[in-house]
């Protein structure tokens, strides 16, 4: 019982510190910001945006597609590694849970910002039309957000009932997790169904999950355009997405142990683990960028050879080429290396390579816009480059920041290392819970 | 199957003015003229023999070309190319309409350009129309090439779109419904010919006056786009079907001082620019026609003759031409 006191004050939910209101606050205000860009996008239209009818996708698509693929941690993590008996990847499979549902729920919301006609949102339910690669992904899309809470939500059935008796001096929250911890007991019956529930939903989710991003790539590659017409986006978008989200976790499990002193839970082996499986993460997502953009090269038609110019020497190069060395093949080279998987090494590659995926997922989408099949001719000047606006910036830091402010909000209230499976691990029981037969 | 309903008409003589008098002849039945004389047609051929009660008569022309009288009461009003039932997610029926678009004679006036933003009130920085300058490869010769909405058999925009907003009728003529568009743009990104626009802000169409009296008259129908456009939705050329109604070449092919955009119905088999009228099979066989990116397999309503033998020189460095000026400003837009 000791023990387990010991885990629960180590693991329950905790105030924010100094630092901790100053972040929200910072988050707040970007949002507030995002708000007025997004109120005023909302009265002018889509002007306020520098796309135009040839770059008709911009910033708002490219940060959507970002969304997506981060969110496919959540079954990387939870369903993949949990299925292949990596019992290590435990303590981070609420945070990745968590980074999951903040992610698809922010991908759902950019890609209404991108809408010129928000309002109607309903008609794609009204009036959808299965042939559209968008209604599969507004099916797909809201599975998966189903499936992701329903997975972040059963593993906390026992953890409220936990919180719930560690929580007698504050009789509100006290109510709450009682009522959301629905009457768990932990007797063997709960325990079966639980068990039988979360394996399935680990089954389930994988997918959905392969499927969000297939479709998610699909709307690009379902056109002719040079650069998205390829046989290659669904798999490179998903060997991508689990790139960005593998990134994502390692930078918040790190912030996580740094700010609530978890160096017991989320230990230097997890770091070490995360590295190793970002590395082979990497390679695989190397390989399928060779793939997408090796095989148009040596044939080098028309439209690709534009494409391509543009992007290994032209206007996008140094974005280019930063992307592709400092966001795939640097953070191969270091975590390679046992010296390069202590936690900080690990960290700074994570961050970068999330930060390398944001600007990847644009130069998947913009390039290729300007390069229509017929020249762009007989439109103003700025029309043959695109450079997001001030207030586009300003909305799309607004959903990352958003985005961010729905895992620290999380974070606040939940507990982020799974206290029942971490105490079950370390062999501590629980002995309000009726033990097995 | 559609095309076994086509009806046959005479062979289309070679002659310039023969043909558009047989054009004409057509016309009363196909419906590309006139809406009384159509109506006067219809009765003369009902062959109801109840004479005018009030005995009041008309004089019209048949059509060989001679004057007749009919009592006035056998003049119906013209139901017109739309029938009992036209809608227009429907179209026209046993219709199935193509442009032809002969290189050979563009000049790059741009006059369909701005016959096509004045009909359709167009106040963007995009025209629907659009005329580049194309050349193929460095030994070949440039030339203009006008472009409208290829209004693709197997369209590409209209696969894409989640909402039934932009759709195709039975006559060929793709549609953008700006009541339902959701302004996901997915429809732009789809088509090869960029040749859809979207209302980035609230046109400025309120500037221009004649808008208001069509809108007056008209409840809105995506059958006459542009009236109105609507903020945060697609735009794009719309095969004038306002136009074909009222039994009128659309704006493109009437402006053009060149006679370069041919018009027509492809189960009559014969296109028109309002000066010259060529069966359709004929004229593509004789001069070659092809359609843009037939690779891609969207099947284009709209043919190309290739730009040989042309009526002039292709002038380099048109003085007209800047790389901006597709739409007329308003004068505000200037200053600005």
């Amino acid at each position: 019982m000791k023990k387990l006191d010991n885990l629960v004050s180590d693991l329950a939910p905790r105030r924010f510190g100094l630092y901790g209101k100053l972040w929200v606050g910072f988050l707040s205000l970007v949002i507030l910001a995002a708000l007025y860009a997004y109120s005023r996008q909302l009265r002018q239209g889509l002007v306020i945006t520098e796309m135009r009818d040839y770059v008709l996708w911009g910033v708002y698509i490219s940060n959507f597609v970002f969304f997506v693929a981060i969110s496919l941690v959540g079954s990387l993590i939870t369903a993949i590694l949990r299925l292949s008996g990596a019992r290590w990847s435990t303590p981070l499979t609420r945070i990745s849970e968590i980074i999951a549902v903040a992610a698809i729920v922010m991908a759902g919301l950019t890609i209404i910002i991108d809408m010129g006609r928000p309002e109607r949102l309903l008609y794609l339910f009204l009036y959808g039309r299965l042939q559209s690669p968008i209604i599969w992904d507004v099916i797909v899309i809201s599975t998966y957000l189903v499936i992701s809470l329903l997975l972040l939500y059963y593993p906390l059935l026992p953890d409220f009932a936990i919180l719930k008796k560690y929580s007698g001096d504050k009789p509100r929250r006290q109510r709450w997790y009682a009522r959301l911890s629905l009457n768990w007991k932990g007797n063997p019956e709960q325990k079966r169904r639980f068990r039988r529930a979360v394996s399935m939903l680990s089954v389930m989710i994988i997918p959905v999950a392969f499927g969000i991003h297939t479709v998610t790539a699909w709307l690009f590659a379902t056109t002719y355009r040079p650069g998205w017409d390829s046989s290659n986006f669904g798999p490179y978008f998903i060997a991508g997405a689990f790139v960005a989200g593998a990134g994502a976790v390692i930078s918040i499990m790190y912030v996580l142990r740094k700010t609530y002193k978890l160096d017991n839970y989320i230990t230097d082996l997890h770091f070490d683990r995360m590295g190793k499986l970002l590395v082979l993460l990497c390679l695989v997502y190397l390989y399928f960028n060779i793939n997408e953009y090796l095989v148009p090269a040596y044939k080098n038609t028309e439209g690709e050879a534009d494409h391509l110019h543009q992007l290994f020497l032209g206007e996008y190069a140094p974005l280019f080429w930063l992307v592709i060395i400092g966001g795939l093949i640097v953070p191969i080279l270091v975590l390679i290396f046992p010296k390069g998987r202590k936690p900080l090494p690990v960290f700074v590659m994570g961050l970068i390579v999330v930060v390398g995926a944001w600007w990847k997922r644009y130069l998947i989408v913009t390039p290729t816009l300007l390069h229509p099949f017929l020249p762009i001719q007989g439109v103003p000047e700025s029309w043959h480059h695109y450079y997001p606006s001030g207030l586009e910036w300003t909305i799309t830091f607004g959903t990352l920041a958003m985005a961010l402010l729905i895992i620290t909000i999380l974070v606040r209230y939940l507990p982020i290392i799974p206290i029942h499976e971490t105490a079950e691990e370390l062999g501590i029981t629980n002995k309000s819970e009726t033990p097995a037969p | 199957m559609a095309a076994e309903n086509k009806i046959s008409y005479h062979p289309v003589k070679k002659d310039n003015q023969e043909s558009r008098r047989e054009f004409i002849d057509k016309g009363l039945k196909a419906g590309l003229l006139g809406a009384v004389a159509a109506g006067a047609l219809k009765a003369l051929n009902s062959c109801r023999d109840t004479a005018g009660e009030d005995g009041e008569m008309v004089e019209l022309m048949s059509t060989d070309g001679t004057m007749i009288q009919i009592p006035a009461s056998e003049v119906e009003a013209d139901p017109g190319l739309k029938g009992e039932h036209y809608r227009a997610r429907e179209g026209f029926d046993n219709r199935k309409f193509v442009m032809v678009i002969d290189l050979a004679r563009c000049k790059n006036a741009k006059k369909c350009m701005s016959a096509c933003n004045k009909g359709h009130f167009i106040t963007g920085d995009d025209a629907w129309i659009k005329v580049y300058k194309m050349q193929d490869s460095e030994e070949t010769a440039p030339y203009w090439q006008p472009t409208t909405c290829m209004h693709c058999d197997k369209p590409p925009c209209v696969k894409v779109c989640p909402v039934d907003a932009t759709f195709k009728r039975k006559d060929g003529i793709v549609l953008i419904d700006s009541e339902r568009c959701i302004g996901c743009r997915f429809c732009m990104a789809a088509c090869p010919y960029s040749t859809r626009v979207f209302n980035w802000e609230e046109p400025a169409q309120g500037e221009t006056t004649d808008i208001e009296m069509v809108l007056e008259h008209t409840q809105y129908t995506p059958d006459y786009a542009g009236v109105p456009s609507k903020k945060g939705t697609v735009d794009k050329c719309d095969f004038c079907p306002h136009m074909i109604e009222k039994q009128k070449l659309p704006h493109c092919v009437s402006a053009c001082p060149n006679g370069v955009f041919f018009f027509g119905d492809a189960y009559e088999d014969s296109v028109t620019n309002g000066d010259e009228t060529f069966r359709l099979s004929t004229l593509l066989k004789e001069k070659a026609g092809y359609r843009l990116m037939e690779d891609l397999g969207t099947e284009p309503s709209v043919f190309y003759l290739p730009p040989s033998g042309r009526l002039a020189d292709f002038e380099e460095g048109l003085d007209n031409y800047t790389p901006y000026e597709s739409v007329d400003k308003t004068k505000e837009d200037e200053k600005a």
